[in-house]
């Protein structure tokens, strides 16, 4: 308990767990919009206008929300793990300085026109200010995620004089493919949660029969997106990014899956509990061969397992990797086949009046973010005991003199905030929701 | 290629301070300058549109720093560290009370987060007034090239020294007055009636209170680091940042005579990057400063990047900074004119 690292280490699980539940909704949800907007323009249908603006009342509330959230992140860089910025600043201060430049600004200015513009600056206007946001929060989205590649798969720097990384590389750095496949697969996984939980306020209007049209725009397009993001989320995206993690950190993979021991034909673990102690898994229920082919693209791939690394190269929470990596590969199926199901009533134009189905659309919208959530915590879990994957370990990146009493003091103070922060939000979303979409061609905010 | 960087750094703070100031200013004066309902809507319509792009020169800045002088902010940062918690959490309140007040009509609900946003507001000036006394009185960096610090020790500038003595409280004092000065001209500037006009009387009495504190905090500074001043004959800069000052000093106060608010604000403006960057001058090389031994000192020489990074950055920075000055162009220019409380059901 008087080891700071813990507090650090949970100080900053809990803020960026809790900071990305906004931006996986907001940065899925800016394409949705554009869409949406792109056919109003299009189309001429006013009902896409009025669909627009519901759901950009929806982003601004989880905007500001994430905005928020998202300072802390960047503060405690340089408060809880002031090693690690002093020893890696020179590299990856490009992308955080980046991010600031390129595309905060963008997507400050662009919400404001979006929500408060759209009388002044018409249509046109008004829907480039979408794409504008769009592009501004996916631009935002690739420099964090090039920060934490660079964690994973540190590409383009070299060794200074005094022992720091300094940036060798700038293209290699940026473009490291880490970075790449893992901002893909991250992308993607935020269409699938804003699809959710847009098909969900369209089954749940549906099944309380209220704002028939929009609740059928909000059904169709969340099911559409919705299949097709799920299934870009396995694959490629996902499946790329499971290469990489075979190719560069194998005892990541081998604590995923719960792996002692090495050997060809590996199987993939459906379910079990992975045993440390014993190093064994219990109960497992197993498919020969499958993990193999993922990894490696043949049944004979050696996988090695947990035994064949010394310990201390050891993830340090090979159970909650294990679970956290499966509970995600779960999801994530699932999702394909009920947005598949969803997508074939939709042909047939039956699942406005399928009411299983809407009760399942309706109820499965948290699921997205657990899902997400699992994925990010599959990949910091599976970088330890690693800060910067070979570099620095975990331990060394923590501040030097800032003891538990101030940590432990900073953490309560952000369970409280953050606490709070989560009544109000869903008091207000909960408000906006019962609220619905409205007709007119009024401004998007209302009182 | 260092002290381009101490400058492209030293401008993105100074701009910060200038942009975040007239919001924070506002949210300091929040509830005397606006009683009714409908004026609290005036204030806050007024910086809108404006304050979540001026927070993000606080991200860009720190980003900047990050990138160029990574000792200096882990040093910073992690020494500072409950201050700096205080900073954040602040952020937070306030952003949320901005964001959330419109959202329901309710004269408490309303009310309560009147109350969150300008007591944010008052306090997050003085936090980093204080900060800046810091800077300039020094911090305990040892050896390791890190300190640590306590809020407060005896009050006095000698070690073991505190986050808050009598130096940086006057500093954080200062800073409160002068961004709450900054907001009177930027209100007076955008709003009508009597948010206006309440606003242009504070702004006359607050103006003289700037000076009186100006003087002082200017005479405390040569006493705690009297090295700043012995470092100006020799330092260009520093004499024509004064003179800016000066002269942005001079325009706020014919501004408020004669009722040219556009020029009175742009006069502040020009007041607090004027200050802020003669201060920048005199203290080079010097970013932090350790009471302990001058030879712990973080300098422009021992805490920046490499080389290549720094150009590297260099280029994108040339191309990102024009692009987020002319977003603010283009708010500034559709939210011309005066800002009126928006009809009830609409904005703010």
């Amino acid at each position: 308990m008087g080891d700071p690292l813990v507090w650090h280490r949970l100080q900053f699980a809990f803020t960026i767990i809790y900071h990305y539940l906004f931006p996986q909704l907001t940065m899925g949800l800016a394409l949705l919009i554009v869409v949406l907007k792109a056919r109003a323009l299009r189309s001429g249908d006013e009902a896409y206008n009025d669909a627009a603006r519901f759901w950009i009342r929806i982003f601004g509330i989880n905007f500001a929300v994430g905005v928020v959230t998202g300072i802390p992140m960047e503060f405690q860089f340089g408060t809880n793990w002031s090693a690690f910025s002093r020893y890696a600043g020179g590299v990856i201060g490009q992308t955080l300085g980046m991010e600031g430049l390129f595309a905060f600004f963008l997507e400050s200015t662009c919400l404001g026109l979006l929500v408060w513009g759209e009388k002044r600056l018409g249509p046109k206007r008004h829907f480039a200010a979408a794409l504008a946001l769009f592009l501004g929060s996916w631009l935002s989205g690739y420099f964090i995620t090039a920060t934490n590649g660079f964690m994973q798969h540190p590409v383009g720097y070299t060794h200074a004089l005094d022992g720091t990384l300094q940036l060798a590389s700038f293209w290699a750095f940026l473009l490291n493919p880490w970075s790449v496949a893992q901002y893909a697969h991250t992308m993607v996984a935020s269409v699938v949660t804003a699809s959710f939980v847009m098909a969900a306020v369209g089954a749940y209007y549906t099944l309380k029969g209220l704002h028939g049209t929009q609740a059928r725009i909000f059904l169709n397009l969340g099911v559409t997106a919705g299949l097709i993001s799920s299934v870009l989320v396995a694959f490629p995206t996902g499946d790329v990014q499971g290469k990489l993690v075979a190719k560069h950190q194998p005892v990541a993979l081998a604590a995923m899956e719960g792996r002692f021991e090495s050997g060809p034909r590996a199987e993939i673990n459906l379910f079990g509990q992975p045993n440390v102690k014993e190093r064994r898994l219990d109960n497992p229920v197993r498919v020969p061969g499958v993990l193999s082919l993922l990894a490696y693209g043949t049944f004979s791939g050696n996988v090695r397992g947990l035994n064949e690394f010394p310990q201390d190269q050891w993830p340090t929470h090979i159970e909650l990797l294990y679970y956290a990596f499966h509970i995600m590969a779960g999801l994530g199926t699932l999702f394909i086949g009920l947005m598949g199901l969803a997508m074939l009533l939709r042909w047939k134009g039956l699942i406005h009046r399928t009411r299983w189905m809407l009760w399942a659309l309706m109820l499965a919208f948290p699921f997205p973010y657990i899902a997400t959530t699992c994925g990010w915590m599959t990949a910091e879990l599976g970088r330890q005991p690693w800060l910067i994957y070979g570099l620095m370990r975990t331990a060394a990146g923590a501040s030097p003199t800032v003891h538990a009493g101030s940590t432990l003091f900073t953490l309560i103070g952000f369970t409280g905030l953050y606490f709070v922060l989560g009544l109000l939000f869903l008091f207000l979303i909960g408000r906006e929701i019962a609220h619905g979409p409205v007709s007119g061609a009024g401004e998007v905010a209302h009182g | 290629m260092a002290e381009l960087w101490f400058w492209l750094v030293s401008v993105m703070v100074a701009l910060y301070v200038v942009m975040d100031g007239f919001d924070f200013g506002a949210g300091a004066l929040h509830l005397v300058v606006a009683r009714t309902n409908e004026e609290r809507r005036t204030v806050l319509g007024a910086i809108g549109p404006y304050w979540d792009g001026n927070e993000v020169w606080l991200l860009a800045a720190g980003g900047s720093l990050f990138l160029a002088f990574p000792k200096v902010l882990a040093a910073g940062f992690s020494g500072f560290y409950l201050a700096m918690f205080l900073v954040v959490w602040s952020l937070i309140l306030r952003g949320i009370a901005l964001e959330f007040r419109s959202h329901v009509q309710d004269t408490l609900w309303r009310a309560f987060w009147d109350a969150v946003f300008s007591a944010a507001s008052i306090l997050l000036p003085v936090l980093l007034g204080a900060a800046l006394g810091n800077v300039l009185r020094g911090v305990p960096l040892d050896a390791s090239g890190t300190f640590e610090l306590a809020f407060f020790t005896d009050f006095r500038t000698g070690n073991p020294v505190g986050i808050l003595d009598w130096f940086t409280v006057l500093a954080g004092l200062f800073a409160l007055v002068a961004l709450a000065a900054h907001g009177a001209l930027f209100l007076a500037w955008k709003t009508d009636g009597p948010v206006h006009d309440r606003a242009v009387r504070m702004a006359r009495s607050l103006w003289i209170a700037v000076v009186l504190l100006w003087i002082a905090a200017t005479a405390a500074t040569a006493s705690v680091n009297p090295a700043i001043f012995a470092a100006l004959p020799g330092r260009p800069l520093g004499w024509l940042f004064s003179l800016v000052a000066l002269a942005g000093l001079a325009t706020v106060f014919t501004g408020l005579a004669k009722g040219h608010w556009l020029a009175a604000f742009l006069g502040s403006g020009a007041f607090l990057l004027g200050l802020l960057a003669a201060t920048a001058a005199c203290v080079a090389p010097v970013m932090l400063r350790s009471t302990l031994d001058p030879a712990y000192d973080l300098t422009l020489a021992n805490a920046a990047s490499g080389s290549h990074g720094l150009r590297t950055g260099l280029v994108w920075w040339c191309v990102g900074f024009p692009l987020a000055a002319l977003y603010f162009a283009m708010l500034f220019r559709i939210h011309r004119g005066k800002a009126a409380a928006a009809a009830e059901g609409e904005g703010y």
